[in-house]
Parts: C-alpha cells; sequence; structure tokens
C-alpha cells in the first residue's frame, strides 16, 4: 500500500489538469464545492465554474443546456442528491438527448458516516445504471480516479463517475492505465473469482490474502467500468465457477445485480453478493459503519468460502 | 417599432398554415396537444420568421439563434413552424407520433433539425436555455437563446431555481416568452395551483418582464426588440393567449388541452382556418 487519498481529492486535482488542457471543459456545484473538491478549479479557473446554489434540478438541466452549446461541464455534487434529487433531469435533459455531461458525484456509499442515512447513496449505481446510453464508472484509489475522470472527459457522451468521501488506500501506481469498458485482474487465482468496485477493491485484495492463507486462491477484479459490462469479460473472468461481488452500495440493482445478470444469462455460476442488504445507513464513523454493513475483509472472504462451498463437483 | 403592412400580413399567413398544419397533424395522429399548440402559434411564427437568425439549410450553424420549447407538449406547433421555414419538408408532418417518425410526442433534439433540446418532462427546458445562455457568454458570442414556457408549467420549482440563476449570472442574451393562456389539464391555472401574478414574481426574481397580446405579432417582435436591447437582466415576456386560438369550439376549453379532433371536427376546425 501507498498511502491513503480520498478519490474526492483525485478527483478535484483531475479537473485542473484537464481544465489547463481542454478550453471547452467547465464546471458546476452545488454549494458543496468544498467538499466535492471543485473549489480548487473555481479559484484557478473562475469564468468557467458555475456555482448554481442548492438547486440540484437546474444543475443538471444548466450542465445540459452547456453541453448542447458545445462545452462539456462536468457536474459536481453529492451522489444521493446528483442521481436522486436530480433524477428525472438526468434521465430527460442528459442522458436521453446523449449530451456530454459528466456527472462526477462524491460522499457516495455508508462511508459519508457521521451525516447518516439521508446523505449515503446507496442506491445511485442502480438509478445511473437503468439509463440507457449512460456510462457509469467507479474508481477504486486515486490514481484510477485520475484516469477514470480523463477517460470521462473524452469520451462523447454522459458519464457518472462515483467517488468517496474518506480516504481509500492507493492500490494501483502512478503509470497505471484505465481503459473504458475493461475490466482488470489484479491478482490471479483459481478457485474463486471476487469482483469488486471502488473502495471495496481494496478490501478484497486483503480478503484474497487471508483465503489464501485457508488454502484458497482468489481472483480479484476490479470492475471500474460497471456499465457497459462486457458479458464476454465477465464471464470469462468466473470460469473459477465461483463468483463474489463487494460493493458499497445496496445489493440490489449494483454491481453484485451487473454481474448475477450476466452470469444468470451466460455462465450460471455459483454467485454471493457482499453489499448494503436493503436497508438505510445510520450516523457513525466510516469504519465502524464498515463492520456494522458487513462490508469487510472477513466478510468478502467469508463470502468467498460460502461460493467455494456451492461450487459444482 | 410597427411591423410593416406587408411583412405582417406575410407573418400572419404563415401563423394561418401553421394553425392548418396543427390540426391536421394531430387528427391524423388521433393523439396529440392542439390547445396549448395553437396558443402559442404567434410567439413561434414571430421568432421562426422574423426574430432569430437561423440557416434552415445548416440547422448547426454555430453562429444560430436557439430556441428552446421548454412546454415541450406543444410540438405540433414546433415541428410546424420548423416545416415552414424549411428545415424539413411538410409531408413529414402528417407522421406526427407514428412508429419511427422522428416527430416524436415531446421533441427530440437527436432526431429532427432545428430541435436546439429534448423536452417534454415540465420545467427543464428552462435550466437548459440558461446553460446555453452561459456558453454563449463564455464565448462572448452573438447568439441570442429563446424558451418557450407555459404557463401552467410555472408551478414546477425548477422554473424558479432557473429563474434565479438566470438573474444571478445576467443572461442579457436570454429572451423567454411565457404561453398564458390560463388553462392547464385540470382546468384554470388559478384554480389548480395559482401561480399567478406573473410579472411581480417574475420581476421579483430580477428579470425584465414585458406584457403583450400573445396573438399581436406586432406586440411581440416590438416587446422583443426592446429585450434585445437590455443589458445586464434576462427577460421575459409575457403573452396573454387564447388556449386553443383560432378554433372557435377548441378555445378557452381546458378539454382540448390534449385532446385529436375528430375527422368531422378537424374540416370544422380546418374550413375556420382556411
Amino acid at each position: 500500500m501507498k498511502g491513503k487519498i480520498a478519490t474526492r481529492d483525485a478527483y478535484g486535482e483531475a479537473i485542473i489538469e484537464l481544465g489547463r488542457e481542454l478550453k471547452e471543459l467547465v464546471v458546476l456545484d452545488a454549494d458543496l464545492s468544498q467538499s466535492t473538491k471543485t473549489a480548487g478549479f473555481a479559484r484557478l479557473f473562475p469564468e468557467r465554474f458555475f456555482n448554481i446554489g442548492i438547486a440540484e434540478a437546474n444543475l443538471m438541466g444548466t450542465a445540459a443546456g452547456l453541453a448542447a452549446a458545445g462545452k462539456i461541464p462536468f457536474v459536481s455534487t453529492f451522489a444521493v442528491f446528483a442521481t436522486g434529487r436530480a433524477y428525472d433531469q438526468v434521465r430527460n435533459s442528459i442522458a436521453y438527448p446523449e449530451l456530454n455531461v459528466k456527472i462526477c458525484a462524491t460522499h457516495a456509499g455508508i462511508t459519508v458516516g457521521e451525516d447518516g442515512a439521508s446523505h449515503q447513496a446507496l442506491e445511485d449505481i442502480a438509478l445511473m445504471r437503468a439509463l440507457p446510453g449512460l456510462t457509469v464508472l467507479v474508481p477504486a484509489d486515486a490514481p484510477e480516479t485520475k484516469q477514470v475522470v480523463r477517460a470521462a472527459a473524452f469520451h462523447n457522451g454522459p458519464v457518472y463517475v462515483r467517488l468517496g468521501r474518506s480516504e481509500v488506500p492507493v492500490i494501483n501506481n502512478g503509470d497505471y492505465e484505465f481503459k473504458l469498458g475493461e475490466i482488470r485482474t489484479l491478482r490471479p487465482g483459481t478457485d474463486v473469482t471476487i469482483f469488486a468496485c471502488g473502495l471495496m477493491v481494496s478490501i478484497a485484495l486483503v480478503a484474497a490474502d487471508s483465503l489464501q492463507a485457508q488454502g484458497i486462491e482468489a481472483q480479484v477484479v476490479n470492475a471500474a467500468t460497471i456499465k457497459p459490462l462486457d458479458p464476454e469479460q465477465i464471464s470469462l473472468a468466473a470460469a473459477t465457477g465461483a463468483v463474489v461481488t463487494c460493493e458499497e452500495h445496496s445489493v440490489i440493482g449494483g454491481l453484485g445485480s451487473a454481474v448475477a445478470e450476466i452470469l444468470a444469462e451466460c455462465q450460471p455460476t455459483p454467485l454471493e453478493r457482499v453489499g448494503v442488504k436493503d436497508v438505510f445507513g445510520q450516523s457513525g464513523p466510516a469504519s465502524k459503519l464498515l463492520d456494522l454493513y458487513q462490508l469487510t475483509a472477513r466478510d468478502v472472504a467469508a463470502a468467498a468460502t460460502r461460493a467455494v462451498a456451492r461450487k459444482q463437483p | 417599432m410597427v411591423l410593416d403592412p406587408e411583412l405582417k400580413k406575410q407573418l400572419e399567413e404563415k401563423a394561418r398554415l401553421i394553425r392548418q398544419h396543427i390540426i391536421r397533424m394531430i387528427n391524423a395522429a388521433q393523439s396529440g396537444h392542439p390547445g396549448g399548440s395553437l396558443s402559442a402559434v404567434e410567439i413561434l411564427t414571430a421568432l421562426y420568421f422574423q426574430i432569430m437568425r437561423l440557416d434552415p439549410a445548416k440547422p448547426r450553424w454555430a453562429e444560430r439563434d436557439r430556441f428552446v420549447l421548454s412546454k415541450g407538449h406543444a410540438a405540433p406547433a414546433l415541428y410546424a413552424a420548423l416545416a415552414e421555414r424549411g428545415f424539413f419538408p411538410a409531408d413529414k408532418l402528417l407522421t406526427l407520433r407514428q412508429l419511427g417518425s422522428p416527430l416524436q410526442g415531446h421533441p427530440d433534439m437527436k432526431k429532427v433539425p432545428g430541435i436546439e433540446m429534448s423536452t417534454g418532462s415540465l420545467g427543464q427546458g428552462l435550466s437548459c436555455a440558461c446553460g446555453m445562455a452561459l456558453a454563449g457568454k463564455l464565448d462572448e458570442a452573438s447568439w441570442r437563446v429563446y424558451a418557450l414556457l407555459g404557463d401552467g408549467e410555472c408551478q414546477e420549482g425548477q422554473i424558479w431555481e432557473a429563474a434565479m440563476a438566470a438573474a444571478h449570472y445576467e443572461l442579457d442574451n436570454l429572451i423567454v416568452y411565457l404561453d398564458y393562456n390560463r388553462l392547464q389539464i385540470d382546468g384554470p391555472i388559478s384554480t389548480v395551483l395559482n401561480p399567478e401574478p406573473f410579472p411581480d414574481k417574475w420581476r421579483a426574481f430580477g428579470w425584465q418582464v414585458q406584457t403583450v397580446d400573445g396573438h399581436s405579432l406586432t406586440e411581440i417582435v416590438a416587446a422583443t426588440e426592446k429585450a434585445q436591447a437590455s443589458t445586464a437582466k434576462p427577460n421575459i415576456i409575457i403573452c396573454h393567449t387564447v388556449k386553443g386560438k383560432g378554433v372557435s369550439f377548441m378555445e378557452n376549453e381546458a378539454g382540448w388541452h390534449g385532446k385529436a379532433p375528430s375527422d368531422e371536427q378537424a374540416v370544422q376546425a380546418l374550413a375556420e382556418l382556411a
């Protein structure tokens, strides 16, 4: 491990770098620029930063209009507001007309912590994944976030990027290259495949270590692109014959569902989903919430053991 | 200014043709929104034949003015104006709402040349128009953004979010028309959920407000010229209109918001518009 950095911090740096390169890049926020880390861009490029105030519906619509006029808008607020509060605007003003808007939402998942359930987006992937043509990306660490944000900027079409509040371990090197649509095996293994996204990738890697100690070789796959998800790549990776999905998101509608849909149709495989089990969260320190909602390496390892036990002889 | 009598006559003729198209389209589709399409005809006629800088041969021309139909259910009126202006052949109009037609029930910017924004879910178009106007300001462009709102649509909170933002960002390159026909699906807007008084509300939100007869081409054009000359404030022109304008049995009837005329009714309507 090479230290810990929040993906929102990497995002704040990425849009500054991209802002220097791309004159058409503009950034919009809804009174959360200190938290979403767009404030740095705002200081350097004040003419290309628009604070829309606490008005998320207008935030998304304004971004759509800027995109229709040739700009590349990066829109930030908390994930719960970006995807829930403004769902119809994302659907009708951005996704339906396929406008080139990049929704980079921070404070996703249970690790929002103390703010509690009202601010913990646990269904944002499900909401965004259901919209046709919307690319959904969930980077695992800071270097991947920089690459993901860059890929989003150069991709022509609407993109949702899911970012976190808490610091997460750096698992990729600085020279890491993200390819949109590609899932990546971070650790080979033959007994079970663990698909993970976001902060659960580093947790899955820890789980793989403990599984090895028990004699189980776990393959760990980083599924940073949740949509489009390639059935062929998923089926190939699931060749171990047992699968676990891990996400800091509801078990309904996110990575677990996406993998389950593909496997059920293409390659039925025993599957265990690690995620928040269809409940709202609560206030507390992030690490304790991960424990409480069973999102730890221990939980991932236990799910892997169950999946292996269900393998066809 | 006063419209040149010859020009006024030409514009009135365009408005009449657009009304005929609206009736024929909605009758052919047996589905659509005649009331709020007919009330907006003079506004669209003034925009597409007098006010806006456009080139139908180059619908994506960078220097064109932009128009957003925030009340997307008036799509038949917009399609008819675009066809009359030469963006696509008028014979396409009768495919409205048919399977495979580019003329969707509500405007789809990907399918129809000249449509600048996909709309239909009320309250969203004004925000998009604001985004376009911000882009225009950023580029110091000379093109303007025009938008048409419904009066019932002003019950949507997003309209007022956008109204606040437009004034805050001093979008004097944005001119909005309010089709104030006083009726929505469930009845008079003042009875359903009163959004009035409009002039005071928009003024309080920081807009320059004018009120005109929304069926007077002269008044619409004159108010627009005044709006174009103003600086630092977004502009709204509140257009008093009659829902179903031009067809006697549709006028001021909320029931004609989203109902198609039968063949017999269409014949009568077209006779009145002949």
